[in-house]
């Protein structure tokens, strides 16, 4: 049973802090521990901030997850050009788009289940899961 | 009568004193009159003002459009630009700054059933009114916005300068507490306030404390290293200070490179290491005198 998700929209740098705030909320309701909310809060952040720059704008969604354990799954889509080497996004230091390069390895890092799925110029998906 | 906004005018011309005192009757018992943010004396003559500035250009004879900027119509534009600045100042709402424009409504149709003979021409008169007092109506209430937005921006602007305060915290040591989002514009203008305060104060190191920065993610670090940067090439080395537990682990697991830049856990610590580095010592006076 997967509880009604928040649709977030992400078109400014203000709807990533709204996500960000969305998140947090979710993680504490859900009882997850400091250092864990810390990290979801932190992979929204870097994924909600992808949707914006590279996607160039999207939607979050925010699930709270009771099978097969308690938890937070973000969904981040967008509509932009796409990633069309997945792999190579995920290597530390590669960017795209002028900054250190480690958002998208780092949040695969910081949560338990993490995929992209990109079609270049259809839909681009990005979930991250955190268990309890 | 070819021009239709004349019927208006005359019967505004007709006893404008009496029309006046009518028209403020009708602002007085509209509900949304602020008798705490203005005075009747200040609304009579505000009230006074526009219904000069109405009829002189309604004399003009040229029509009034909602984005024109026709010289017939700027002391009635001024006016409602004044009133409307003034009201967002004072604390206003929309509708009780409408009002000011919509009670005008009441008095002049009872003018124009004064001034006409019915029927249809009453009904075109009434009409023309309307759409006049409709478009000066809105006009008021996009200058209202305006006037608001300009108010947010500046106090938007203010807290962005307000929010960045670099304190001297010893001779050649300063230290800046960072609280809340770091997003671009706050760390150009961080930056801008740091560099600025290193040179007026000689500094030679710079403490930053970001205690009160909920979240680290890569472009607040990024943020934070490109900082460093530009205070080491004025001479200042850095300290950040303030990385709680959380924080630490987030930043290992997202992979970013801080082993360049001195990291203490507390300011405490941050200013201890300042102190030391600028050969100074804190001890204790006298071992009796503790408590």
């Amino acid at each position: 049973m997967t509880a009604t998700p928040d649709t977030l929209p992400i078109h400014s740098e203000d709807d990533v802090v709204r996500v960000r705030h969305a998140v947090r909320r979710a993680a504490v309701e859900l009882g997850f521990s400091l250092v864990d909310q810390t990290k979801l809060v932190t992979a929204a952040s870097e994924l909600a901030r992808n949707t914006l720059i590279h996607g160039g704008g999207g939607e979050a969604r925010v699930e709270r997850l009771d099978t097969p354990r308690r938890g937070l799954r973000l969904v981040f889509e967008d509509r932009g050009p796409g990633i069309p080497d997945v792999e190579r996004a995920f290597q530390d230091g590669f960017t795209t788009g002028g900054g250190l390069g480690l958002g998208l390895g780092g949040s695969r890092r910081l949560v338990n289940d993490f995929s992209v799925e990109s079609t270049p110029g259809v839909l681009t998906r990005v979930t991250a899961t955190k268990w309890k | 009568m070819t021009n239709p906004d004349q019927r208006i005018l005359h019967s505004l011309e007709r006893d404008p004193s009496r029309f006046l005192d009518v028209w403020l009757g009708e602002q007085a018992a509209s509900g949304t009159m602020r008798r705490d943010l203005i005075s009747e004396a200040e609304l009579r003559t505000q009230s006074q003002a526009f219904l000069s500035a109405l009829i002189a250009a309604l004399r003009s004879g040229v029509p009034f459009e909602g984005g024109s900027n026709h010289p017939a119509w700027s002391g009635v534009r001024a006016q409602l630009e004044d009133l409307s600045r003034q009201r967002a100042q004072r604390g206003f709402s929309f509708s009780e700054v409408a009002t000011f424009v919509f009670s005008f409504k009441q008095p002049l149709f009872s003018a124009l059933r004064e001034s006409t003979d019915g029927g249809t021409e009453l009904a075109e008169a009434s009409w023309e009114a309307n759409v006049l007092l409709d478009r000066l109506g809105l006009y008021t209430i996009e200058v209202y916005q305006r006037s608001r937005e300009n108010i947010i921006e500046r106090q938007r602007q203010e807290m962005l300068e307000l929010s960045t305060p670099v304190v001297k915290v010893w001779d050649g040591v300063v230290a800046l507490p960072l609280i809340g989002t770091l997003d671009s514009e706050r760390t150009q203008i961080v930056m801008e306030t740091l560099l600025q305060r290193i040179v007026e104060t000689g500094s030679t190191i710079a403490i930053i404390d970001i205690t009160g920065v909920p979240t680290v993610d890569t472009l607040v670090a990024q943020h934070l290293l490109r900082t460093v940067a530009a205070a080491q090439l004025m001479g200042a080395d850095c300290i950040i200070s303030g990385i709680r537990p959380q924080i630490a682990q987030t930043i290992v697991h997202l992979g970013i490179d801080l082993s360049g830049v001195t990291t203490k856990a507390n300011l405490a610590d941050a200013i201890q290491i300042a102190m030391e580095r600028t050969g100074m010592r804190v001890e204790r006076q006298a071992p009796g005198r503790t408590p």
